[in-house]
């Protein structure tokens, strides 16, 4: 059979625009190409402004992940300026992302990721009671019960019937890679739809301590929600109520609905655990602080780096060893397109060179293809995110994550190898995110108990004034975001932003080859062992993508060092 | 919600039988119309000529096209409030290309989008979020091999109107802040010939997304609209007059910076620099999520997200207003706050000045909009 060059774009079910280009042979990928295809130009955005402002620009990187930029940020600040947040605040914010972790796991398995494994047309042929007798196996959902299931299915049969499929359009059904039964299918069809009321209902938290999701606010110094249990206006016990409540819905949904179904529908993909391992290397940076940033032994989720599969070491995490290489990407560096730059040295200076629009062609055949840059730790590349967090979790000896993964190991009867894969990925953001589900119960008894001993305070006010500050002053903020390990690097002076530069999570996994020849994650993972039966169809590649959960706005940023053009906005006065 | 419903409205279905099969009692959508009617500004009275033109709509196609953006705008309106009843409403839509949620890629989607294009010719709703590059020949932005602008022109050809959603697409958002360095613009700087509303906001409220396009449907034409094009009944009121801690400021009872005395008794964020008087939102009155909260009930100023440029007229976010770089103006607001602060005047006979001198300033879609000036103390963007 002869090598097929494919294209696969837009790559739908994502946040930003990401291109895949593969090369196919015999039904399987031999090689693959991932392509940013949009650019923004933030962080020049931010030079000259006040640094206490640009946790609300960095924010607007991303509107899923909609805290972990604005927290990154703070840190950043704090850490340049010798901020120490109250512990209070440091509270919340575990809270307000912890929260966020939750839903946006969630969201992603059922809307943005089930479709790759959950065929919907065959949910039609599903027995109900058949189904429900599954579904109560496996949980004690209460709608797992077969008049709901059944009411699910007379539904979805009209929707189907009716011709305007909408989003389901376009929709591979009837693929060969599709291998649940129907009544699987269906359970998931109906948890599909529950989540999404669950999910607008648990993000009220955000609305409490920030006023509003997306978007919420942050505050350089602590958090801007004041504390009066006297007061109406602020947070108070009604508030402490609704949160309460909050935190138990997420728990019952997550341990009874997503966990269970990830486990059962797990057990029918077991192959997808020798599929898309791709790059060998594991990064976290660590995340959520019991009480200081900069005690990174005292991080919830540890900090590490997992080296060529080998779980029995953990090596030690050092920002000072990151760097970006543009190699393959659309950009210039004054020293010269091979020298890699630690990101306070960063410069970002896009000079496109690929085909004219629109495009007809392969970017396969360009020697530069996207506008990711390609970060390398120590020369390596690496894979970020849930799974990379849950190994370096296990390898560290961490409790609760061990018991969980070998818990769902045992259940489908495989070896720690197989978490090195597509279906490792996915299953464990799942882990993760029991996790933190018990432990967000954790976080409001901690913040109870402080305002019960009369610790109210929620914000640093030291150097809230720009005349305390050092006339110069460099910080890092790191934080372990849903899809992987981020770091902001800020740079001050005169009570300015001087340079600014992110390096995150989709950065990482979608980078493109560097120098070496190195492949980025995504371009690894689809070349490793990964069948395409049919590339017309190609369902197997949105499988392997979609287990990174990509965030393609996140990842693509530019740094102008040498401020090169500064063209006029037009102010509507 | 802009999902297949669990509950599918089918062909040759009315509204009215949709909702039977659904078991919604109709004094319950009746109810609900009457809110919607005075959310949309058109008096309760009205709720019978919403109902029946809800009652008798077929679902029209909506093609929503995300460019340079963050994706913010759709989570937004995955949040949008009435689970039930709005999940109803925007599966009055058939949502025929979203890349969000859509299920397929690739060639696969581009030709769902095509199709539904071409079906509707003329007919569809078209929702924008995100800007369009346009320097460099506008290669910031690609999607499935063609320019953000591209997409855009191609879409807008033959849609009935356009719904620019979110900062982005109002006016070019974060990455069209200075200096814009990939030349980002908003849907009306390239689509001259359709009728643009836009949701401003970074995001808008879902809410306001979901009010517009039931205007839409019920008098077959968008809402009345400001000079920017943002909907009277979402943005006719500036926050400043409709805050809940706005007592507090007629008081002279400032926070002068966070967690002090004042935050913790919920006063008024001016003095760290609130952007409420110079902001028209319908914050206060929608609030988000449900209506848990918004973002001055929840003790940060507000950074006057739905105002055009606000990136670079709003800035820094908590400089006072008259120190903000767009503005120079807001010198009553500013006068009277600081010798309110300083206790020069109190209680009642303040509060009779105040609402004296600041009236409210509720727009009128026919009367142009003063420019901000020393006297006006507005800007409006």
């Amino acid at each position: 059979m002869a090598k097929t060059k494919l294209v696969v774009d837009p790559i739908t079910r994502i946040e930003g625009h990401l291109r895949i280009e593969a090369q196919s042979e015999n039904g399987k990928i031999s090689q693959a190409w991932a392509s940013a295809t949009q650019f923004r130009g933030i962080e020049l955005v931010l030079q000259g402004r006040d640094p206490r402002d640009a946790w609300a620009f960095t924010q607007r990187i991303c509107g899923v992940c909609t805290t972990v930029h604005a927290i990154a940020s703070c840190r950043a600040v704090e850490d340049a300026l010798g901020i120490k947040i109250p512990h209070n605040a440091n509270t919340i914010r575990n809270l307000v992302h912890g929260m966020q972790y939750i839903q946006d796991h969630v969201i992603h398995f059922y809307h943005l990721h089930a479709l790759d494994w959950v065929d919907v047309v065959s949910a039609l042929s599903a027995d109900p009671s058949k189904a429900a007798a599954i579904g109560k196996s496996i949980s004690p959902w209460p709608n797992n019960d077969e008049a709901h299931l059944r009411a699910v299915q007379q539904r979805v049969k009209k929707f189907v019937g009716s011709g305007q499929l909408g989003i389901f359009a376009g929709g591979y059904w009837g693929h060969p890679a599709y291998k649940l039964p129907p009544e699987v299918n269906l359970l998931a069809v109906s948890h599909y739809l529950e989540a999404l009321d669950w999910q607008r209902d648990v993000i009220r938290l955000h609305a409490i301590f920030g006023g509003k999701n997306p978007h919420p606010n942050f505050l350089v110094g602590g958090m801007a929600s004041a504390i009066n249990l006297s007061q109406a206006t602020t947070f108070n016990a009604e508030r402490i109520a609704d949160i309460n409540g909050m935190i138990k819905r997420a728990k019952d949904f997550v341990e009874q609905v997503y966990w269970p179904d990830l486990v059962a529908i797990a057990g029918f993909y077991k192959d997808w655990g020798s599929i898309g391992g791709g790059v060998p290397n594991h990064m976290a940076c660590g995340e959520f602080p019991e009480t200081d940033i900069n005690d990174t032994k005292g991080l919830y989720f540890p900090r590490g780096i997992i080296m060529n599969k080998d779980l029995s070491h953990v090596v030690e995490y050092d920002q000072k060893k990151v760097k970006e290489y543009i190699h393959s990407s659309w950009y210039d560096y004054s020293k010269g397109a091979e020298e890699g730059l630690h990101p306070y040295e960063g410069e970002t200076k896009p000079n496109y060179t690929g085909p004219k629009a629109p495009w007809t062609g392969y970017l396969q055949d360009e020697k530069k293809y996207s506008w990711m840059k390609s970060p390398r730790y120590e020369g390596k590349a690496m894979q970020v995110g849930p799974l990379s967090r849950m190994l370096v979790a296990y390898a560290s000896g961490h409790k609760d994550a061990k018991e969980l993964i070998t818990e769902a190991l045992k259940k489908l009867n495989v070896g720690p190898e197989v978490l090195f894969s597509t279906l490792g990925r996915t299953a464990a953001r799942g882990v993760e995110t029991v996790l933190l589900a018990h432990k967000m119960e954790g976080w409001m008894a901690d913040l109870t108990t402080h305002i019960k001993n009369g610790d109210t305070a929620t914000f640093t006010k030291d150097k809230w004034e720009p005349s305390s500050w050092p006339k110069k002053a460099e910080g890092y903020g790191y934080l372990d975001a849903p899809r992987g390990a981020l770091g902001h690097w800020v740079q001050i002076e005169d009570e300015k932003i001087k340079n600014y530069q992110c390096v995150v999570p989709s950065t990482w996994n979608a980078s493109p080859r560097d120098a070496q020849g190195q492949p980025g994650a995504y371009e690894a993972s689809l070349a490793d062992n990964h069948p395409l039966v049919d590339p017309e169809r190609p369902l197997e590649i949105l499988r392997t993508i979609h287990s990174f959960d990509p965030c393609l706005a996140c990842g693509v940023h530019v740094l102008d060092a040498e401020g090169n053009e500064i063209s006029s906005v037009e102010v509507n006065t | 919600m802009l999902t297949p419903s669990a509950y599918p409205w089918v062909e040759g279905e009315s509204l009215g039988q949709h909702l039977d099969e659904r078991g919604i009692p109709r004094r319950d959508f009746l109810e609900y119309c009457g809110s919607l009617a005075v959310m949309l500004g058109i008096g309760s009275a009205a709720a019978p000529k919403v109902a029946s033109a809800l009652e008798s709509q077929k679902r029209p196609s909506v093609v929503w096209l995300q460019l340079q953006e963050c994706t913010g705008c759709v989570e937004s309106v995955l949040r949008t409030e009435s689970p039930t009843i709005g999940d109803l409403l925007l599966d009055v839509i058939s949502l025929d290309y979203n890349h969000t949620l859509m299920a397929g890629a690739g060639k696969a989607v581009e030709k769902a989008k095509a199709d539904a294009m071409a079906a509707n010719k003329g007919k569809y709703l078209l929702v924008v979020s995100g800007s369009i590059p346009t320097k460099d020949n506008d290669i910031y932005t690609m999607i499935g091999g063609k320019t953000a602008r591209q997409q855009l022109e191609e879409a807008a050809e033959g849609c009935a109107a356009i719904i620019a959603l979110g900062a982005c697409a109002h006016w070019g958002g974060v990455q069209g802040a200075r200096p814009n360095p990939t030349g980002a613009v908003g849907v009306r700087d390239i689509i001259k010939n359709k009728p643009i509303l836009v949701c401003a906001g970074c995001p808008p409220t879902g809410d306001t997304v979901t009010a517009t396009v039931v205007h839409f449907l019920t008098f077959g034409a968008l809402p009345e609209m400001d000079r920017e094009g943002r909907p009277l009944f979402a943005y006719g009121e500036r926050i400043h007059d409709q805050c809940s801690r706005r007592a507090h400021f007629d008081a002279g009872q400032f926070v002068d910076t966070f967690d002090d005395k004042g935050a913790r008794e919920g006063w008024c964020l001016y003095q760290v620099g609130c952007k409420g008087p110079a902001t028209f939102s319908p914050c206060p009155i929608f609030k988000w999520n449900t209506r848990t909260s918004w973002p001055i009930e929840a003790g940060h100023p507000c950074i006057g997200c739905t105002e055009p440029y606000f990136w670079d007229t709003m800035t820094p976010f908590y400089g006072r207003l008259p120190d903000v770089a767009g503005f120079g103006i807001e010198k009553r607001v500013d006068t009277i706050g600081l010798s309110l602060a300083l206790g020069a005047a109190a209680g009642v006979a303040a509060h009779a000045t105040m609402t004296v001198l600041h009236q409210i300033k509720r727009r009128k879609a026919t009367e142009q909009v003063p420019e901000a000036t020393e006297d006006e103390g507005v800007n409006n963007g």
